[in-house]
């Protein structure tokens, strides 16, 4: 058997993944935690009369804090099991790869350890998002010349 | 010809320690971890711990001093087997590390029982131990990340087993083993080891038959190491197909270890899954007289895969014979 019939058997014993569910779960989660951000950042708009984009940054602060907070108590993971991508997509996921990381390496020190591993797995975001902002922002500069 | 015979190798004893997870599994332990910690700051710190406290424990079942111990052979995942090293340097006891990552534990069967049936040694250790969080840090993601897992990944088993070998007689014989050649059939899936490690199973078994001048149904059972129920499912079509060969007596420990509701996917894994589930499980049943042990070893590296190469694994075989 050569490598190539082996991977046809292989692919036959694999079992699928539930692709379709895990997205319609994915985009029920995820859009009903748009509206409970859309919800908390009217909330603060008009509790604490702030405009907008204040009210948007707190609101991200929010969803920040609760991610890590809740991959420090060891529950975030849990809940990705139900929840699929809706809660690793958004913000929520980002600040989970950091804290996740970061408790990965709290032993080793901070430098050695939580410094220089903290971003290991949201590295490539910061690093191609910087890129890719730089990008659209002198395309935007060249089209308004 | 990379097969053993071995005249006088007996395993007189065992001790084991699980983990949480295995406590609650299909089969029973008496010593186990409430958590992953085992009052220890790091998961790699319990891992040591929990080797520490099985070779302890098997010393003092014994009555043994560790002067006593000519040579303890093992191995574990974590990266330079620190395991293993961190645990014997309080022992004075002379030690070989294998890794041949899950086909650690029939590596050491190997090496210790080919020493002790030159019989220049008297008595020797064969150890091994795997942590689910220590080896989820060092191949996968850090451990509180909520990556999700395909149906085809495994689970790798918490807990630590030593066995003492000699060539006093027992009621268990190391009969015979097959060292095992190392098999690429190019897949490179991280998720999918039973794909990995299904091919070297075959060879191993194979080679093992062929050497002794055996049939398959020469074994009461043959028990592989962790592939799971992808892997065993490929490993029975594989051997079906290129050699018309098909498993009866056949069990595959991974799949052994839980229970089926416990979500730990395609079955356990990690080198001590084999050796809890023939200590815990098949020689307490006392069904089977002849059996031989397949570890199957996927020796994948993170660096490796990154850089886009594909999985070599190997399998290790031993051939047990329970003397009534």
């Amino acid at each position: 058997m050569d490598k190539e019939q082996y991977s046809k058997l292989v692919k036959k014993h694999t079992p699928k993944e539930d692709r379709f569910l895990n997205a319609v779960k994915a985009f029920v989660f995820g859009g009903l935690l748009g509206v409970l951000a859309e919800a908390i950042m009217e909330l603060i708009r008009n509790v604490f009369d702030l405009p907008i984009l204040d009210a948007t940054v707190w609101m991200m602060i929010i969803f920040i804090f609760s991610a890590c907070l809740l991959t420090a108590l060891g529950v975030f993971d849990k809940l990705t099991n139900f929840l699929k991508a809706a809660i690793i997509i958004p913000i929520t996921g980002f600040a989970h790869s950091v804290t996740s990381a970061a408790l990965d390496y709290k032993q080793d020190g901070l430098i050695q350890g939580i410094g220089s591993n903290c971003f290991k797995l949201a590295g490539s975001v910061l690093l191609y998002g910087i890129i890719g902002a730089f990008i659209l922002v002198l395309v935007g500069v060249l089209i308004n010349v | 010809m990379s097969s053993l015979i071995f005249k006088n190798v007996y395993i007189n004893d065992t001790a084991s320690i699980v983990g949480p997870y295995e406590k609650k599994g299909e089969l029973s332990f008496r010593n186990s971890l409430n958590d992953f910690y085992y009052n220890e700051k790091t998961f790699e710190d319990a891992e040591i711990k929990m080797q520490r406290s099985v070779l302890e424990n098997l010393l003092f079942q014994n009555n043994l001093t560790p002067q006593e111990i000519d040579l303890v052979v093992g191995g574990d995942l974590m990266n330079q087997l620190s395991a293993t090293s961190y645990n014997l340097r309080d022992f004075r006891i002379p030690f070989l590390g294998v890794y041949s990552a899950c086909a650690s534990f029939p590596e050491s069967l190997i090496v210790a029982s080919n020493m002790l049936e030159t019989r220049f040694l008297k008595k020797a250790i064969a150890i091994t131990s795997s942590h689910n969080l220590t080896s989820e840090k060092q191949f996968r993601f850090p451990v509180e990340y909520g990556a999700l897992k395909p149906k085809r990944s495994t689970f790798t088993a918490t807990g630590s087993l030593a066995t003492l070998l000699s060539n006093q007689t027992s009621k268990i014989k190391v009969e015979s083993a097959t060292i095992g050649t190392v098999v690429d059939y190019g897949i490179k899936d991280t998720f999918n080891m039973g794909a990995v490690m299904a091919p070297a199973a075959a060879k191993t078994i194979l080679d093992h038959l062929r050497d002794l001048k055996r049939d398959i149904n020469y074994y009461d059972l043959i028990l592989t190491g962790d592939l799971g129920e992808v892997g065993t499912n490929i490993l029975k079509d594989f051997l079906w197909q290129n050699n018309r060969i098909k498993l009866k007596n056949y069990q595959d420990a991974g799949q052994e270890l839980y229970r089926s509701d416990q979500e730990t996917y395609s079955g356990a894994s990690g080198p001590v899954a084999l050796p809890l589930v023939l200590f815990h499980k098949i020689l307490k049943q006392k069904k089977y007289k002849k059996i031989l042990i397949v570890g199957t070893g996927s020796l994948h590296s993170p660096v490796m895969c990154n850089q886009k190469h594909t999985i070599p694994a190997i399998a290790h075989a031993v051939s047990l014979e329970v003397i009534s």
